[in-house]
């Protein structure tokens, strides 16, 4: 929605041109130390384990996880991969609509919110793993005891926080449209909705972290596939090599969900101009 | 003239946990249709609350208010309240946030846009329609507030302190620009002051009120002949006299 500016850019004084030079450097910089580090890792640890200074039965090494990706076939990594992709990309959009959903309500009714102020308090504090056995005998070990899994530990921190965001709403903007004889609808989806864009991103890359989290721990508990369950296999096989592989992957999975959200938040805001 | 505004022995009390809040009784004035009405009065006496219930926002405990005849029961669209903070919405552009209200009140037709447009060429606003308010001066963004409220073609103008967030400087040229505005639109407006030069400068009378619960204490009116204009006015005559007046009536309260 962001016009073009009308005049050209005008000509960059010297001094911005210093400002830019040096601000780029530093970005540059920034990012070859960041990606320094990991190389220094990677080849300090597979050093390591070619000098005999780790145990690299335990700790595996850089080659051997190399290895092992190339064999995906042989112990059917991507067919883990997928699972566990699809587990968490589930629980996390049952947990941001469910939960979106709950704010709103607790948001509209405060009758409602007041009487469900004690549970969701004393839910948010549960190690909601304590609750994996009763899933499990609820809905079966499978995948769907998983995403249950995963929905319940992110989705009572997605509504607390969608909550306090919604609550902070600038309550003089509120009068405003009130003033107009704004319907709480209205005021719902011109005012707190638009005002909120970044806390609704922030609780969705939470919520992304939460619901990988909620996965691996159902994928321990229920131990049929995925990432979680290579791990608690490959530990229980002593192939660390393989626990090694998956949690690098795990690594990497997250990363990416996060930045894509990141990227849908940039996206998102530059529409709505902020 | 016709009156436009009839407030009849209206009172209003706040309930809460700790205790109620009496923040006016009994107050009885009416308005004129194209008049400029001042209201000062004690901080806190209940000025705000006054006009949010003849805005409709807060059904009053007694007493009711009529606007053309009609008893306010919640907000009317013949009603524009102006808020002290511009309040504008920094995820919309300048024409967005002019068209807010209409979008509210489902009147976004082609004729009110075209007025809101119209607004902004007039008072200096067009080109930047498609800036964001953070691009704007204050006193701009004070402006755009207005022609948000005047796109919905009000009868009836509130102003709580409307300028208040401004400096002196900008404050004065802004509330001989709004004046001018609303002659020209014929805008009845009552406007709660702080600033005693302010309400004599643009009301054609000032309502006192007294110190909470406040009653009103006296309806001035003033006159410094045909063709006013706010900024004029400070240098007229009488103006000295209606500030001594008003001010004795203001500090009177606060030492009873
Ligand atoms: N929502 C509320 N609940 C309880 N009491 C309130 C509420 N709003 C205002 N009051 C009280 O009512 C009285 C009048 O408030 P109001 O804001 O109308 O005064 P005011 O004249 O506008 O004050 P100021 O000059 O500071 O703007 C104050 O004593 C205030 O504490
Ligand atoms: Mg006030």
């Amino acid at each position: 929605m962001r016009h073009p500016e009308p005049a050209a850019w005008p000509a960059v004084s010297r001094q911005r041109a210093l400002y830019l030079r040096r601000r780029r450097r530093r970005a540059c910089l920034i990012h070859t130390c960041q990606i320094g580090f990991l190389v220094l890792f990677f080849a300090q640890w597979e050093l390591s384990a070619r000098l005999g200074w780790i145990d690299s039965f335990i700790l595996s090494q850089p080659s051997r996880i190399l290895a092992t990706l190339r064999n995906l076939s042989q112990n059917h990594l991507l067919t883990h991969v997928g699972v566990t992709l699809y587990e968490t990309l589930t629980g996390f959009v049952l947990g941001v609509l469910l939960g979106a959903g709950i704010a709103v309500v607790l948001w509209w009714s405060s009758f409602v919110s007041r009487v469900a102020e004690p549970y969701l308090v004393v839910l948010n504090s549960l190690p909601k793993i304590a609750l994996g056995p009763v899933i499990i005998l609820l809905v079966g070990a499978g995948a769907k005891a998983i995403i249950f899994m995963a929905l319940a530990i992110s989705l009572i921190v997605t509504v607390l926080e969608m909550l306090a965001g919604f609550r902070a709403t600038d309550p003089e903007s509120i009068r405003m449209a009130r003033t107009f004889g704004a319907t709480k609808r209205q005021i719902f989806l011109k005012i707190v909705l638009p005002a909120n864009i970044n806390t609704l991103f922030n609780s969705l890359k939470i919520n992304i972290g939460l619901s990988l989290v909620g996965v691996i721990a159902g994928e321990f508990l229920v131990s049929k596939a995925g990432l979680g369950y290579l791990i608690v296999y490959g530990g229980q096989v002593f192939q660390l090599d393989l626990v090694m592989t998956s949690v690098l992957i795990l690594s990497v999975m997250a990363a990416l969900m996060y930045e894509s959200v990141a990227v849908l938040q940039k996206l998102v805001s530059r529409r709505f101009g902020g | 003239m016709e009156e436009i505004l009839r407030v009849e022995d209206v009172s209003h009390t706040y309930q809460a946990e700790n205790g109620e809040v009496n923040a006016f009784e009994h107050i009885s004035f009416t308005v004129r249709r194209g008049e400029f009405l001042s209201i000062v009065g004690p901080s806190g006496c209940g000025k705000s609350t006054l006009l949010s219930v003849i805005a409709g926002l807060i059904p009053p405990s007694g007493g009711r208010v009529l606007v053309d005849g009609a008893v306010i029961t919640g907000v009317s669209p013949h009603i524009g309240y102006m808020l002290q903070r511009d309040n504008l919405l920094e995820w919309r552009t300048i024409l967005n946030n002019v068209l807010f209200g209409l979008e509210i009140r489902r009147a976004k037709t082609p004729q009110n846009i075209e007025r809101a447009e119209r607004l902004l060429k007039t008072y200096g606003l067009y080109d930047f329609r498609n800036k964001y308010p953070r691009q704007l001066s204050g006193g701009m963004r004070q402006r755009a507030a207005l022609i948000r409220t005047l796109a919905t073609g009000p009868d009836l103008l509130l102003l709580d302190e409307a300028f208040s967030a401004l400096d002196y400087q900008t404050r004065l040229t802004v509330t001989d620009d709004v004046y001018r505005i609303l002659k020209r639109e014929r805008v009845t407006t009552l406007m709660v002051t702080h600033d005693i030069p302010e309400s004599i400068s643009m009301g054609d009378r000032v309502l006192i009120l007294s110190a909470r619960p406040a009653r009103v204490r006296e309806l001035l009116s003033l006159d410094f002949g045909p063709g006013r204009a706010p900024l004029a006015c400070r240098t007229h005559p009488r103006f000295g006299a209606y500030f001594d007046h008003i001010w004795k009536e203001l500090s009177t309260d606060e030492t009873s």
